[in-house]
């Protein structure tokens, strides 16, 4: 749909402007680049969760007609000996144990698919046959896969240095939680188990590097969310100077998170270029995927709760343990600490917290940021907490929720551990319309003629409050973080006004090249197809630090409103000097500077920026050509809310969860684009559907990966999905450029708990009140029988 | 997913093929490939050769002979999902055929590729069962016919021998109400467990029911257990409830990840309760 006009651009359902190119075949996604002699890169991969490696041989795999060369530690360590981490947290007087992160295995494999050696050949065959003729002899170890387990007396030890397992403990207190527990009405412990997911984006992780000998200039093809951290890293790590390092990430396939760390795949490709003289490609299979990229979530939590009789919580206490897997990841310090704690108490005026987080190696797959990271974990703790509540105080759970709300006139609200100050929400505007859209008396009414006809039907409600739009730099800084979470925007007006804007945050799907030219359209009061938008290579936008975290909109569309406005002043003062008024005189009106009491007289920003470009007809003190930049750092986070209900139906005797109905209501603050909005939230909701009854990575003791594949890891299909009814209110940013606050988690953060109570709520009648996810058929079929016996 | 190396001839008739296979010591016949290519990509076979059956037009296609379905071993899922003589004849069939994975897998896998593969969690297998299927094999000697109950030795082994090609599928043609009953695994697809049965009744009386189980065990089986328990009795929903209660009796069911022993057998005694009552209104 094309929009008429410049001022309708902002708010309208554009559609996407980049599917033409991706749904016909004409994307460049990193496996699209062939270039000329490129060998390919294949790794061996550890078949044991926990095991010393007795000996390598790569004679005869480096024997092999075409191949190129078959690489260990010992040979790439001068190159790059460990991954660095970005977010090197701890807040408690505990030191942080950060292990060594070797690119290939050092001696020992820490988990099932753990890359061993690497294998350059002259084609893919090649290397899968050579693959096969690397013997390794392995001793295996124990291997301990659970969180608990894992810090518990004579556990396995996966690395020397971090004695009993352990990588950090961390803690945030808000007011006296053990004082206000002492003097509860009502107490509540329960364990929570989030468990493993593994981000599945449609395109699996890819890298193509092409080291240039000549000029010592590498430039590397990667799927990543943040090319400019990417190439950060690969300085720091590689040694390789930073202004040799071009990164391009151009069309990228979905990443969830875990296409923000940098891995050994990439930089190996790096140095297998460097040290053979072609490029290197390397794509990883699905299986390979499956193993190699970074999982998410995989929480034990213990919770204790306070409330009143009422149902009014007065503590709040959370004890986690969070997996980092074998080794520390890019951001994985970060994810189940300040991603978590900070946002504990949601939506909610709980004026006793306490988060504590033990983080733990296990022999896994190590993890990191998973679409939502923390804060799904936080939301899912409160949602399950206050429909408990709600259960033990005999209350219905929409008035437990309205007791415990954050009040609209609370705003700016400081959370009661300190850290985080909520810029604005209306928690019980979005509640009161997704009850108003489900019909929420009526449909207690049906369920209890259902219940009356033996029905097992449940309604299960999820309210949230996120955090998004990471962020100050100053809090990235204070949490740990190595690096400023601002972002840049640069608008190119040419000659012929056109533009081109070039942004620091990057598009995986999320729809960028329609939702940003629609913002800069607005501005510039220019059509938005004059409006291309580029991304994703180091070389041509300045820097940035991508996308996450919901952070495109808020601070990526923060720095282009702000260029945006500066390409206006400057233009403001050429289009007075061509209409020969001063520039008090103009005015801007819709798409155009008019002359304040005479409309029709007027200049367009394509106007100026010929004016601009020709630049002997400027005003003084104006310098040619109309392109400006802008460095955006934001000065608070925001804070997207709202409330999910879903109705279901458990069949009593397979144990099956039947979505009936499903209501979205988010609040996203100004909504660049309505049908990207939905999008975001379709997808969002699907992912945390399917953590609620679907995905889990499965390991057995050994350590070895059960649901290694698609056949076994259960993603959401099309064809299970229920009907999504969404609504949404408008509360804006009251510090964002742009009004806006971020939807790109929303989705899968508030509906994986409004599916669990709802299973819940259905399973109540039989006194069940609690089983972990995923509530696969035959779990709920299990707790069913053993409940009616 | 790179296969090992292997050699590829399509053959154009199955004494072509037939020949093939006797004159290569580690070949495999290739049909859809929906099973074999996902196999060969894992290396978790690694033939010689592959010989190509889906060219040969003999094995492809539909027809009614003497009252009987006579379904090519190469025929595909979709032909049998789309075909109104099936839907006519044998409504068990076009009750299974839409049920295998999806539109893209059912356009390329064959009827007799997923009998040939012997999956235990496979639909047809329940189904050849059920309709107590004759399955038609070609060999260096001629052909030989082998009954459904027969045809299946295992898991993923059946009693064709590795220079035999199964041709065709004859199953019974007079349109007996039949219907198959899936509990997908939400990841593959695949039946944790299919019920595939079909029933006769008349006047409030039942006169045949067959019901065939895949899934649950590593080879589909026949439940006759119930089928007898069942057979020329008054209709009641007692005795539905009755009979399927046995359905498992003496299973010694799959356990994986997704659905431990218990559940199969729970999954299998309600589903066929089910289909019964689907296919007696009781
Ligand atoms: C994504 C996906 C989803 C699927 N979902 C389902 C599902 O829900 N239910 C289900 O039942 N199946 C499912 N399948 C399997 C599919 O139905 C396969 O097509 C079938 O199992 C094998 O048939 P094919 O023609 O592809 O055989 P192939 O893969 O070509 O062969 C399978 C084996 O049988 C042998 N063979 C094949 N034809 C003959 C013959 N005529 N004579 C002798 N030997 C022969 C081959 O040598 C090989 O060993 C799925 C497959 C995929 C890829």
């Amino acid at each position: 749909m094309a929009v008429a006009s410049p001022t309708r651009a902002f708010g309208a359902s554009i559609r996407r402007r980049e599917d033409p190119r991706l749904i016909t075949g004409r994307g460049k996604f990193t496996d699209d680049m062939h270039l000329a002699n490129a060998a390919t890169a294949m790794f061996v991969r550890s078949p044991h969760g926990h095991a010393r490696i007795v000996s390598i041989d790569t004679s005869a795999a480096a024997a092999h007609p075409g191949v190129l060369g078959v690489y260990t530690f010992e040979d790439v360590k001068g190159f790059i000996s460990g991954m660095p981490c970005a977010w090197p947290t701890t807040n408690t007087g505990d030191t942080l144990k950060l292990a060594t992160y070797p690119p290939l295995a050092d001696g020992k494999v820490r988990y099932f698919g753990e890359a061993v050696a690497l294998v350059v050949a002259v084609d893919p065959n090649t290397a899968a046959d050579a693959v096969e003729l690397v013997t390794v002899e392995y001793d295996p170890l124990p291997a301990v896969i659970n969180n608990e387990a894992a810090v518990a007396p004579g556990a396995p030890l996966i690395h020397d240095s971090a004695p009993g397992n352990q990588a950090f403990r961390w803690s945030l207190v808000g007011g006296d939680t053990n004082g206000a527990l002492a003097h509860a009405d009502v107490r509540i412990s329960q364990t929570l188990v989030n468990q493993r997911l593994i981000a599945t984006p449609l395109e699996t992780r890819c890298a193509v590097a092409d080291y240039n000998p000549a000029s010592g200039e590498v430039t590397v093809w990667v799927t990543s969310q943040n090319p400019h951290i990417h190439r950060l890293l690969i300085a720091l790590s590689t040694g390789i100077p930073e202004h040799k390092i071009r990164v391009i990430a151009g069309d990228v396939g979905g990443g969830f998170g875990a296409k923000i760390p940098y891995y050994a795949g990439e930089a190996l490709c790096i140095f297998a270029s460097k040290e053979l003289g072609v490029p290197v490609r390397w794509s990883e299979s699905r299986s390979e995927n499956y193993v190699a990229t970074a999982h998410g979530r995989d929480h034990i939590q213990h919770i204790e709760v306070g409330a009143t009789k009422e149902g009014k919580i007065t503590a709040l206490k959370v004890t986690a343990y969070a997996s980092l897997g074998a080794y520390p990841s890019t951001a994985a310090p970060g994810v189940p600490t300040w991603l978590f704690g900070c946002i504990i108490q949601g939506p909610y005026d709980i004026p006793n917290n306490e988060v504590h987080v033990i983080g733990v190696y296990t022999n896994t797959t190590p993890t990191d940021a998973y679409r939502g990271a923390g804060r799904p974990e936080a939301t899912y703790i409160l949602e399950r907490v206050i429909d408990l509540v709600a259960a033990k105080v005999g209350r219905d759970p929409v008035d437990v929720r309205r007791l415990n709300f954050v009040k609209k006139d609370q705003f700016p609200f400081k959370v009661a551990n300190g850290t985080l100050t909520y810029d604005s929400g209306d928690y019980e505007l979005t509640l009161g319309k997704a009850l108003h859209t489900i019909g929420y008396t009526d449909l207690r009414a049906w369920q209890a003629e259902q219940r009356a006809a033996g029905k097992l039907v449940g309604i299960g409600v999820s309210s949230y409050v996120e955090v998004c739009g990471l962020g100050p730099s100053s809090a990235a800084n204070a949490m740990g973080f190595a690096g400023g979470l601002y972002d840049s925007a640069t608008i190119r007006v040419h000659p012929t006004g056109k533009v081109t804007v070039f942004t620091g945050v990057h598009s995986h799907g999320q729809g960028h090249e329609t939702s940003f030219a629609q913002i800069v359209a607005r501005d510039l009061g220019v059509m938005v197809d004059d409006v291309d938008v580029i991304h994703g290579d180091t070389d041509k936008v300045q820097h940035g630090m991508g996308t996450y975290g919901s952070r495109s909109a808020p601070v990526g569309g923060g720095a282009l409103r702000m260029a945006g406005m500066k390409i206006r002043a400057k233009a403001q003062k050429i289009a007075a000097h061509l209409l020969e008024v001063a520039e008090e005189d103009i005015e801007w009106v819709d798409d155009a500077f008019r002359v304040k009491g005479s409309p029709d007289k007027s200049k367009t920003i394509p106007d100026c920026a010929f004016a601009a470009y020709m630049a002997g007809n400027l005003p003084a003190g104006v310098t040619p050509v109309l392109e400006e930049q802008h460095w955006y750092d934001p000065e608070n986070f925001v804070f997207p809310f709202g409330t999910h209900i879903c109705v279901v139906e458990v069949d009593r005797e397979t144990g099956e969860t039947h979505i009936k109905r499903y209501v979205a209501v988010d609040d996203c603050g100004e909504i660049i684009n309505p049908m990207l909005r939905d999008g975001q939230v379709h997808g969002g909701i699907a992912q945390g559907i399917a953590q609620a009854l679907w995905e889990e990575a499965v390991y057995d003791e050994n350590g070895q990966l059960l649901s290694g594949s698609l056949m076994d890891y259960a993603i959401p299909k099309a064809s299970v999905m229920p009907h999504l009814e969404l609504g949404h209110t408008v509360t804006p940013s009251p510090h964002n450029p742009l009004g806006v606050k971020g939807i790109g988690e929303a989705g899968t953060i508030a509906s994986t708990p409004a599916v669990v109570n709802a299973v819940m709520d259905a399973l109540s009648p039989l006194g069940i009140h609690h089983i972990d996810m995923p509530l696969r058929p035959a779990k709920v079929w299990a707790a069913i029988d053993a409940a009616s016996h | 997913m790179h296969p090992a190396p292997f050699a590829y001839k399509a053959a154009h008739s199955v004494e072509e093929a037939l020949q093939l296979l006797r004159s290569h010591e580690d070949a495999k016949i290739l049909a859809g490939g929906h099973s074999l290519i996902p196999a060969l990509k894992l290396r978790l076979t690694q033939p010689a050769l592959l010989i190509d059956i889906s060219k040969i037009s003999s094995l492809r296609g539909i027809r009614r002979e003497n009252g009987k379905l006579i379904i090519g071993s190469g025929t595909t899922h979709r032909e049998i999902e789309k075909s109104h003589l099936v839907a006519e004849a044998s409504p068990l069939l076009a009750s299974v055929a839409p049920q295998i994975g999806d539109v893209q897998v059912r356009h390329r896998g064959t009827f007799g590729g997923s009998l040939a593969h012997a999956d235990p969690a496979g639909d047809w297998p329940a189904a050849a069962l059920a309709v107590d299927a004759e399955l038609v094999i070609a060999g260096a000697h001629g052909t030989r016919t082998v009954h459904a109950s027969e045809f299946f030795t295992g898991m993923l082994t059946t009693v064709i021998q590795p220079d035999e090609i199964l041709t065709e599928i004859k199953v019974p043609g007079e349109g007996t109400p039949g219907i198959y009953l899936k509990h997908r695994n939400a990841a593959s697809g695949y039946a944790t467990v299919g019920v595939a049965v079909t029933a006769t009744h008349d006047h409030g009386r039942i006169g045949t029911v067959t019901i065939g189980v895949t899934g649950a065990t590593p080879v589909a089986f026949r439940a006759s257990v119930v089928e007898h328990a069942l057979n020329g009795h008054a209709v009641s929903a007692h005795l539905l409830d009755e009979a399927a209660s046995h359905a498992a009796d003496g299973l010694e069911c799959l356990s994986d990840i997704h659905a431990p022993a218990a559940y199969r057998s729970q999954l299998v005694k309600v589903m066929v309760r089910r289909a019964l009552g689907k296919l007696l209104h009781a």
